[in-house]
């Protein structure tokens, strides 16, 4: 579960880190509350109004703006809520904002210059243990950084058994240059992040920039943070922090009811049991000269009330031209499912694009015999290939 | 021979009187599998399924003599139970569960690895070795005996492969399912080297998908082993966007090096026969045992 900056430096807060300070706000009636409010409490002059969307790069697409006074602080909000941000990181028509970040100018003059770094918490899936990847090169793609300077990237990899050690948060201030009070603490900031990351049950953390202001405090400027939605259930809190607006429509509908669906591009509908299967069904259908219009894993039981809310799903967008289901029933029956299909376009009256139907395994031949008896028009397959011709045939 | 699983492995099934444990054990006992007994906390002394129960998975090591588990325990009990399994000295590990949350498979992964046992999974279909021992989900029908050996991460897939082999006159040694989580216990590589050293395989199907280096490092490990085992391979995902989990938690391609395409390009550069149509596997894999 992706959570907006505001919601991610909530948490970081919560377990010690310091964060740059700020409010929400959805109107820019309350963004001016909001920073009069910020005002009184951390003496900041100046105030930094970010969109919150689920998306980085906002700064580029003109979603993070600094204020000067209450004025420009009601003009900008007034702008960037409910325009459509478009980031490098967003589709071509953008993210609607709904709120912004009204938060406290960080950068202000003092007795040191400020610098920035990078700073992120992950799982390295080749060794399956946590570890902070950090670099100097703060405020930047850290792609970027990887490509061009990837002597400046650093990582300090987790003991699970022990959690972070000093030596490892020495070694992270070190590596990035610092002395003095900013070297201690950001000794105490990589620390607290880490902690907040395992104690959150986080899958990422991404901190950019980390900023080392004039007065040498180390903060939390962005956040970035994924909480793992398995270990949601012992984060009873976070649940409320999801935010369906940030997500598309179908694939909402499609959790609700248990079905795996990712939304893509593409003219052909699929419904598979199994996500391997499922990825290879799309493959195979960019082969037979189509694009998949989905991801859709309908797991181990379909039967007809989950066919038919899986068609409805895949109906929903207009792109789709053709829908291939591919089941290869194991411990589902290809009989029982082959049934839920017809039932299924029984009860939908009629189904607006060609549907061809490959099952494979338990019970395949009934359930050909079944599906070309029906008498409605879906075309059967029990090979993979077969049903990848069929595909190829509809679309011409 | 076989791998992991055969006529001999003394299994039991932790998370055994609970609704998937009671259905695919019965599967299980029901292909001849030799299922020894079952672990369910607080229901020890009891018989399931005509087997005993037992409290803990100690009991079960002590009074069988159990050397292999398969795990349907509930995702947050799960990395508990690889544990205890781990400690009670069980060799074969195999986690069926899906949806354990990636901080405990940190911490049971991590607990396994300085131990003498194997862990399969999770997320995985299990482990199949035909005729002799179904410790798994998968249609048992599917597999029949032969010599070719088959690894995935997927689990219909798994079964869409053995059907092809099967169908071209073939049969399968061990099929293992490795699972498609972020964090798994066998990896590529390992299921790979053990089918390549077992003398009954004569080739192996591997089957990826995008996320992760696994199949990139099995792909080197093979080059490097010098081994004239053909290994025939697909990965699920070429049209899969970046950024996007698709179904399988690991299944994510976060950078350049772990998309399909990046994966195809070093396995076949390491001498394996991939296959761009997950149609093709069987027909490869005949093609290449002449």
């Amino acid at each position: 579960m992706n959570l907006h900056e505001y919601q991610g430096k909530d948490i970081l807060s919560s377990f010690g880190v310091r964060i740059q300070r700020g409010i929400v706000a959805q109107t820019a009636d309350e963004a001016v509350a909001a920073a009069k409010k910020l005002t009184e409490e951390t003496g900041t002059g100046w105030h930094v109004i970010k969109a919150q969307v689920h998306a980085g790069g906002r700064g580029k697409g003109g979603g993070v703006k600094l204020a000067k006074n209450l004025e420009e602080v009601q003009s900008i909000a007034d702008q960037i809520i409910g325009m459509n941000l478009i980031t490098p990181q967003t589709s071509a028509e953008g993210k609607k904002v709904h709120q912004v970040l009204v938060a406290e100018d960080v950068y202000y003059p003092g007795p040191s210059e400020t610098s920035e770094f990078y700073m992120s918490v992950l799982l390295n899936r080749a060794t399956g243990r946590n570890m902070i990847m950090y670099s100097t090169e703060g405020g930047m793609d850290i792609e970027t950084v990887a490509e061009e300077t990837p002597h400046l990237i650093f990582t300090e990899e987790i003991d699970p058994a022990v959690g972070i050690m000093p030596f490892q948060a020495r070694r992270v201030a070190f590596n990035l240059g610092l002395s003095g009070a900013a070297f201690k603490d950001m000794t105490k900031f990589v620390t607290a992040l880490y902690t907040a990351y395992v104690k959150s049950d986080s899958s990422l953390f991404e901190i950019n920039p980390v900023l080392k202001t004039s007065d040498d405090k180390i903060m939390a400027v962005d956040a970035k943070v994924t909480i793992d939605d398995n270990a949601l259930y012992r984060h009873k809190d976070y649940v409320a922090l999801r935010d369906i607006r940030e997500e598309n429509p179908i694939e909402v509908e499609a959790k609700e009811v248990g079905l795996n669906y990712v939304d893509l591009d593409g003219n052909v509908g699929c419904m598979v049991n199994g996500a391997g299967l499922a990825m290879a069904t799309m493959d195979l259908i960019k082969q037979a000269g189509g694009e998949p219009a989905n991801f859709l894993d309908v797991g181990g039981t379909a039967d007809a009330a989950r066919v038919e809310t899986a068609f409805k799903i895949i109906l929903k967008d207009p792109n789709v031209k053709a829908i291939l289901i591919n089941i290869f029933g194991g411990i589902v029956r290809c009989d029982r499912v082959a049934q839920g299909v017809i039932d299924a376009y029984k009860n939908m009256g009629s189904v607006p694009v060609p549907i061809i139907v490959r099952l494979q395994g338990t019970n395949a031949d009934i359930a050909k015999d079944l599906i070309d008896n029906s008498g409605l028009d879906v075309l059967s397959a029990t090979e993979f290939q077969e049903a990848a011709d069929k595909v190829h045939e509809v679309l011409a | 021979m076989s791998v992991l699983v055969n006529k001999d492995s003394k299994i039991i099934v932790q998370g055994f009187t609970g609704s998937e444990g009671t259905f695919h054990a019965g599967q299980m006992i029901e292909y001849g599998t030799n299922v020894v007994g079952g672990v369910t906390p607080g229901k020890g002394g009891q018989t399931h399924l005509d087997k005993p129960v037992f409290n803990t998975v100690k009991e079960a090591v002590d009074a069988v003599a159990a050397d292999t588990s398969i795990i349907f325990v509930p995702p947050a009990f799960a990395a508990d139970a690889i544990m205890e399994a781990a400690d009670a000295g069980i060799k074969v590990i195999i986690t069926i569960t899906e949806g354990i949350p990636v901080a405990d498979m940190i911490k049971a992964s991590d607990y396994v690895k300085d131990r003498d046992c194997r862990l399969v999974g999770p997320n995985c279909p299990g482990v199949i070795t035909p005729d002799e021992a179904k410790v798994g989900i998968m249609p048992g029908f599917v597999f029949k005996k032969g010599k070719v050996g088959i690894v995935s991460k997927s689990g219909t897939l798994t079964y869409e492969a053995a059907d092809q082999v099967v169908k071209q006159g073939l049969g399968i040694t061990t099929a293992i399912g490795i699972g498609g989580d972020p964090i798994i216990g066998t990896t590529t590589k390992e299921a790979v080297e053990l089918l390549i050293n077992d003398p009954e395989t004569e080739a192996v199907v591997m089957i990826g998908e995008i996320g992760g280096q696994l199949e990139a490092d099995a792909a080197n490990w093979y080059k490097s082993s010098g081994s004239s085992k053909p290994i025939v391979g697909f990965i699920a995902g070429e049209t899969a966007p970046a950024g996007r989990t698709m179904g399988h938690a690991g299944a994510i391609v976060g950078g350049s090096d772990d998309t399909a395409q990046a994966k195809k390009k070093i396995m076949r550069a390491c001498g394996i026969h991939v296959v761009d149509s997950p149609a093709e596997i069987g027909k490869k894999v005949a093609e290449v045992l002449g």
